[in-house]
């Protein structure tokens, strides 16, 4: 337990008066895969959301690589970063949406060269061979000049995962990526998951897909109403929790 | 799991492994008998009046003629294009802007934006014409300066600087503006909260998301109605006859308002602002095509 990549504490997200996360607490170390699970409604893709800072959180703590994504450390003082600083910060954190969102004007390849360019001011060249063999790594060189809507969901989220790592992020977060799939389509999403992990990628997962967070997944958290309930190895907590709710919600999903 | 019935079923109805040859049937097409009817009636309405246009005298083809290419139609026709053209380009400029700010977090910039909405919308744009135009009779000079060090690094007379076409240009521009601050508006918001989210993920800032991400795809929603706007225009820009500016309708009156020739001179301007709306029509399905990438499935 060196160092963590990330590290949540006492995490706190409001929405008007409904508070989603109640005091998240949660680390994940470099190269970990750490998988959130949980009933819907949980705080799962909120505190996901969150670590970007797409979501501002209202209390606790939350750094990347020990640095506040959305402020500015100065002594005992935190600044608020305006959105453009933070923006650069994001650089560093690729996100992987349940509903994809690629850029539907443009093809895969220029989806996943977009962002080096315009944010790290690549060469197009340069970006464009490094997007043809993530594209590739992916299993999608065939596609390049499709557009998403010429694509099948399976396919999309694949040029979205290619789309992210072509900003070499240090940490992956994944937000239910295949629960819009069709069931056919899921494997080769997890396929590509599981060879980025296999790689040493940092990835922080929120998933229904048991099967994938108890083979590939180092450490899981069990989310619900707001908290971490309980995290520990597949193993022990997939075959021993010691919570009455993980132990309620496992039974639920690992019977259906 | 729940889907166990399904191997049952394709044994139950196995499929036939050599294919079935072909029906002997022939397909008779739908008839629509109330079609012909219809064409009957359209076609004779369509004689009568095309009857009508050529033999009555009244319309005065041979005088449409003699002034269809005159000089001062033609300088009249420049003048509507040119007008239409500056007035949409300011219009759709600043009407993009606007509508950024009215969609900022900034309760100040987006107010104003509002108040600008509310002002040139809800006055007629012939009442702000004229108010442009008399705009000396409110300040009759003008300076333009650092205020206190050197205020009058510019200055002059008010009179000299609104002519009627600053007068033209600024009426209808920025009254398109606040039209248009409205159709990019409606554009931005048709695109998916996730594009901007997926864009800022990427680490985008805010502009180049917008310019780069969601624009784009807003075109799609914007340029049907600009191009509503744009003909629209070509037609509005016939009430800067009222400050004395000769556009196509304003020469095609000037001639009949001496010679008499009200129908056939107006029948030359409708032609004019039919063929130029033609045109516009024709360059508005290619930019709609151009913005529809990625939303026609293209053949393989």
């Amino acid at each position: 337990m060196s160092n963590p990549l990330v590290e949540a504490r006492q995490v706190i997200k409001r929405y008007g008066n409904v508070e989603v996360l109640r005091g998240v607490d949660f680390t994940v170390q470099q190269g970990e895969v750490a998988c959130l699970i949980g009933p819907s409604g949980s705080g799962k893709s909120t505190f996901l959301r969150c670590i970007n800072h797409l979501e501002k959180i209202d209390g606790g703590t939350l750094t990347v690589g020990g640095d506040f994504i959305g402020y500015r450390q100065q002594g005992n003082k935190l600044h608020e970063l305006r959105e453009n600083e933070i923006a650069a910060k994001r650089e560093k954190i690729g996100m992987v949406f349940q509903r994809f969102n690629l850029f539907a004007h443009k093809t895969a390849l220029e989806n996943v060269i977009e962002a080096p360019i315009v944010v790290k001011g690549e060469k197009r060249q340069e970006a464009m061979e490094h997007a043809r063999s993530l594209l590739a790594r992916v299993g999608l060189s065939h596609r390049v000049d499709a557009y998403p809507a010429e694509l099948s969901g399976g396919q999309q989220q694949r040029v979205a995962i290619a789309r992210a790592l072509a900003m070499r992020p240090e940490l992956m977060l994944f937000d239910e990526p295949t629960s819009a799939l069709d069931p056919e389509l899921v494997g080769e999403v997890l396929d590509v998951m599981r060879d980025l992990a296999r790689d040493g990628m940092t990835m922080i997962v929120v998933t229904h897909e048991m099967g994938f967070a108890r083979e590939v997944g180092k450490t899981i958290a069990f989310m619900d109403e707001g908290v971490v309930v309980e995290h520990g190895t597949p193993e022990r907590l997939f075959t021993a929790p010691r919570h009455p709710r993980t132990r309620a919600f496992l039974s639920k999903v690992l019977k259906a | 799991m729940t889907d166990t019935d399904t191997p049952s079923a394709e044994t139950a109805t196995p499929i036939r492994p050599v294919p079935a040859p072909a029906p002997d049937f022939v397909v008779v097409p739908a008839r629509h008998p109330g079609r012909w009817v219809v064409i009957a009636v359209i076609a004779v309405i369509a004689a009568v009046v095309l009857r009508s246009v050529i033999i009555n005298p009244n319309f005065q083809w041979t005088v449409v003629g003699h002034y269809i290419f005159a000089d001062i139609i033609l300088m009249g026709l420049l003048t509507t294009l040119w007008l239409t053209a500056i007035a949409m380009l300011l219009g759709v400029v600043l009407g993009v802007i606007v509508a950024v700010m009215r969609i900022s977090d900034n309760p100040i910039i987006s107010s104003a934006a509002q108040f600008f909405l509310w002002f040139f919308r809800g006055t007629p744009v012939l009442v702000q014409l004229i108010f442009w135009y008399n705009l000396a009779a409110l300040y009759p000079n003008y300076a333009i300066g650092i205020p206190f060090l050197a205020p009058h690094l510019l200055h002059g007379s008010v009179n000299d600087l609104i002519t009627p076409y600053t007068a033209a240009i600024l009426g209808l521009g920025l009254n398109e503006a606040a039209y248009m601050a409205e159709i990019v508006r409606a554009g931005i918001m048709s695109v998916d909260g996730g594009q901007a989210e997926a864009a800022r993920a990427l680490g985008m800032k805010r502009i180049t998301a917008m310019r780069r991400i969601i624009l784009p795809q807003a075109m799609r929603f914007i340029v049907p109605p600009t191009g509503n706007e744009t003909i629209g225009m070509l037609k509005t820009t016939s009430i800067v006859s009222v400050i004395a500016l000769s556009d196509l309708l304003y020469s095609a009156q000037t001639i009949y308002s001496r010679t008499f020739q009200t129908i056939p001179l107006l029948l030359v301007a409708c032609i004019w602002y039919l063929g130029v709306t033609s045109l516009l029509s024709t360059v508005q399905s290619r930019i709609e095509h151009r913005f529809s990438r990625g939303h026609i499935r293209r053949s393989r």
